[in-house]
């Protein structure tokens, strides 16, 4: 091997080590930084890791929401028709949220089944429904049906 | 009538479109001089009937023909004529027209300036951007016709998206569009390039002007939609790594990427192959962008669209342009030679640095747009990638970026010399020092390390960047006879601008301020030294809404300095936040109204943000370096002068010198 080959073959070698090294910390950012998604659905059912966070979707239940006077804390029920969870969100809310209004959130949920949101995310859409969300609410609707069909048969 | 003729000019706009890409294509490769006198006749008047669709369906917003679906859509009478006139691209299909209207623009600019190059290198450029409208006048006539009638027509059409009622949405898609489809000129050139076999220096020549204009469309573009974003969306953020973003950030990236890597061409013939798949990939992440954005697989700020057909197809339109493309690459780069060869401590090495860097970064990008999205279409997990992934990235990328940035341009071409770069440099390293602590100690606020390193690295990119400039200066007054072409001053420029953005990036997301805080009226509150008063609230009312109007008297030291008005408006369906912003060179103040608690009192908050206006001004300073880089004489020369510098393929250069071109820069703005 001549001396400019052996060089070429060092700086070669030296920028694929740098490339994979900044791939591998590229990836590690990458897992480490992933959010998960889940519907009340999932939530309810365990898909959820306790403690550790993560963003839900659904529709603000009617007549679920409630704030004391003056403060900055809110009460709400996030549904999907299948399962409500209830969430506590200290903060300011989105324009567009409003019962009925199809939102995200993100936080983590604790001991006692509620979920404290740091985060409160509607979209510049009035119809906007989160992933996931519509076919729980089909399913509801599919299912209501069937129990109604199944109490009265005519 | 006028929504047919606008129906029937795109039917017509297809048909010369096939006899644009026909013409040039086959043309240039038979040799048929006939064929190819065809291709600028067929791109002109091709550009021109998409040019009367385009007007068609502006002059159904503006006389408000709610018969038309897509007006009854978005528009409405109380819009002021201007939204009107904005809301032609306010959703899918009007902002597709709106895309192939940029492109019959850049189609003409390319057909009127192209007529020094030899007529088979041209032809064949106009046969690949006429293969280009094809796909998108199809797309746009078996999926998204704007012109549908809707029976019965209705009386009064739904409303514009109120966000995109500002003065900004009248600018920032139409010069995102031009940098987006300016970058299938740049991929026409390479394309042209491969097919042609003739790959070299002068390819590169004639592809840079076009390149430099597309990206600076592109910058000029991200820089007033995140202008937008700040004021607009009423929460002070200007960057939110939001897939609509990153969609034209990634092309932006790989754009920059093959701005630098053309120069390398130019000037070594290196890079060629290197340089030919940047063109591709820029383009490619055009249509992506194009794709995220329109198919409605995101469903976010900017996603109108819903039904899957369209993202299907225009998913077929990638998969057919790139894979076509990358096949041609394949088959042609091997027989392309490498060029002239460098050592390690050299201009092309610096330039190689810099490419791997933004390629590096877009592909950090992209994997963390498309991740979530593979997954979901996977029906495997939901997921979503948010800023902390971009930023624990970008940050280790850039910092070693911004060093480099400083030391190319004073390396030799092909063989520097560490000392001759030493000893250029060593007087702009201990000045970026001392203004990096000048800056740290005015900031005077508790500092992170990413801050810190922000600073140095702003004041290092930009003393840098002047140093070349000033050097000349002064050596001209001591009455040396030394140039400053506008392509170095041009790049000067640029690095400066992006010097001032780095600053402004790290100083505002380190050292910024937000408070969210309960204010009843009458009362105050103070951040970072400025006190918030609650004077006063009042209702007010606009053409198309309702809302309230909430006072803040902000006085410092005592002092009255602003009056601040901050609103929440309602409209028809939906409700906005407009900001008040206190602006200022070097901080801002941003007040956003957040919810009504009951007896006028609101949640508010309130931001300080340090030197958030460097990230605009910077951008805009980037754009400018690509503007004078652009107006640099040597891309206007005569054929036969250029044919003289550069020994290039003889074959190539036989075509008939035609007088040099006047400002191609100039004509193309006028004619969009």
């Amino acid at each position: 091997m001549t001396p400019a080959r052996r060089k070429r073959l060092l700086v070669v070698g030296l920028l694929v080590l740098g490339v994979a090294v900044a791939a591998a910390l590229g990836l590690q950012a990458f897992r480490k930084n992933l959010l998960y998604y889940f519907t009340p659905d999932q939530v309810a059912r365990g898909d959820a890791h306790a403690g550790q966070a993560f963003r839900m979707g659904g529709l603000v239940a009617m007549g679920s929401v409630q704030r004391a006077p003056g403060s900055m804390t809110v009460h709400f029920t996030i549904t999907d028709m299948q399962r409500s969870i209830p969430v506590v969100y200290t903060g300011i809310l989105p324009d567009l949220f409003r019962e009925g209004q199809g939102i995200v959130v993100y936080g983590t949920l604790d001991k006692n089944g509620l979920f404290v949101a740091n985060q409160v995310l509607a979209k510049h859409d009035s119809k906007y429904m989160p992933p996931g969300v519509e076919a729980d609410i089909k399913k509801a609707q599919a299912q209501q049906q069937a129990e109604r069909l199944a109490k009265d048969p005519s | 009538m006028i929504p047919e003729i606008g129906h029937l000019a795109l039917i017509l706009a297809l048909c010369l479109a096939l006899a644009q890409a026909f013409f040039g294509l086959a043309g240039a490769q038979r040799g048929q001089l006939v064929w190819m006198s065809a291709v600028r006749p067929a791109a002109v008047a091709q550009s021109l009937f998409v040019a009367l669709a385009f007007g068609a369906l502006a002059y159904c917003f503006l006389t408000n023909d709610f018969s038309v679906a897509y007006v009854a859509e978005n528009s409405n009478t109380a819009l002021p004529w201007f939204y009107k006139f904005t809301a032609v691209w306010g959703a899918h299909e009007g902002s597709l027209l709106l895309w192939i209207f940029v492109l019959a623009i850049w189609t003409v600019g390319v057909a009127r300036f192209s007529r020094h190059l030899p007529q088979e290198f041209s032809s064949r450029v106009l046969g690949v951007l006429g293969v280009i409208s094809i796909g998108f006048l199809v797309f746009m006539l078996a999926t998204s016709d704007p012109f549908t009638r809707l029976l019965p027509p209705v009386t009064q059409g739904r409303d514009l998206n109120p966000i995109l009622q500002d003065p900004m949405m009248v600018t920032h898609p139409p010069m995102l569009y031009m940098g987006y489809v300016g970058l299938s000129v740049a991929f026409a050139f390479a394309i042209a390039a491969l097919l042609s076999g003739k790959m070299d220096s002068v390819w590169a020549r004639w592809s840079r002007p076009w390149t430099i204009l597309a990206w600076l469309f592109l910058t000029i573009g991200i820089i007033i939609g995140s202008y937008w974003a700040y004021t607009e969306l009423g929460w002070g953020g200007w960057w939110f790594w939001d897939p609509v973003e990153n969609a034209s950030f990634m092309p932006w990236l790989v754009a920059t990427a093959l701005m630098h890597s053309l120069a390398v061409t130019e000037k070594r013939g290196a890079f060629k192959s290197w340089t030919a798949l940047l063109a591709i990939a820029a383009f490619s992440l055009s249509l992506l962008g194009t794709f995220l954005v329109r198919s409605g697989v995101l469903i976010s700020v900017h996603a109108f669209a819903v039904d899957p057909k369209r993202g299907v197809f225009i998913l077929g339109l990638i998969g057919v342009f790139v894979g076509a493309a990358l096949a041609l690459y394949a088959w042609r780069s091997p027989t392309l030679s490498s060029g002239g060869g460098f050592k390690p401590f050299s201009r092309e090495a610096f330039l190689l640095l810099n490419n791997i860097f933004l390629v590096v970064a877009a592909a950090a990008v992209l994997l963390g747009t498309l991740y979530p999205l593979v997954m979901d279409a996977l029906h495997l997990e939901r997921i979503s990638v948010g800023p902390p992934y971009f930023d624990t990235v970008f940050i280790p990328l850039m910092i070693p970026f911004f060093i480099l940035i400083g030391i190319g341009p004073y390396v030799r071409w092909k063989h520097g010399e560490l000392n001759d770069t030493a000893h250029k440099l060593w007087w702009v390293i201990l000045l970026a020092v001392i203004a990096g602590l000048v800056a740290l100690i005015l900031l005077q606020a508790e500092t992170t390390m990413v801050a810190i390193a922000g600073l140095f690295l702003g004041a290092w990119t930009i003393v840098a960047a002047l140093r070349e400039p000033v050097y000349r200066l002064w050596q001209r007054a001591r009455g040396m006879h030394l140039s400053l072409p506008r392509s170095v001053l041009g790049m000067t420029t640029a690095h400066v601008g992006a010097g001032l953005l780095i600053l402004g990036v790290t100083v505002t997301s380190t050292l910024g301020i937000t408070r969210d805080l309960v204010v009843k009226p009458g009362s105050s509150v103070t951040v970072h030294g400025y006190q918030f008063t609650y004077a006063s609230t009042q209702d007010v009312s606009g053409p198309n809404y309702q809302g309230t109007q909430v006072t803040f008297h902000v006085s410092r030291d005592g002092k009255q300095i602003a009056v601040m008005r901050a609103e929440k408006r309602t409209f028809t369906d939906t409700v906005t936040s407009v900001a008040a912003i206190y602006p200022g060179v070097f901080r801002d103040l941003y007040v956003g109204l957040g919810n009504p608690l009951g007896d006028s009192t609101w949640s508010v908050r309130f931001q300080y943000k340090p030197l958030v206006r460097f990230i605009w001004f910077g951008g805009l300073v980037m754009m400018l370096g690509g503007v004078i880089a652009v107006s640099d004489r040597r891309y206007r020369r005569r054929v036969t002068e250029s044919a003289a510098i550069v020994p290039a393929n003889p074959p190539l250069l036989a075509a008939t010198p035609v007088p040099a071109p006047g400002t191609a820069k100039a004509e193309v703005e006028a004619g969009g």
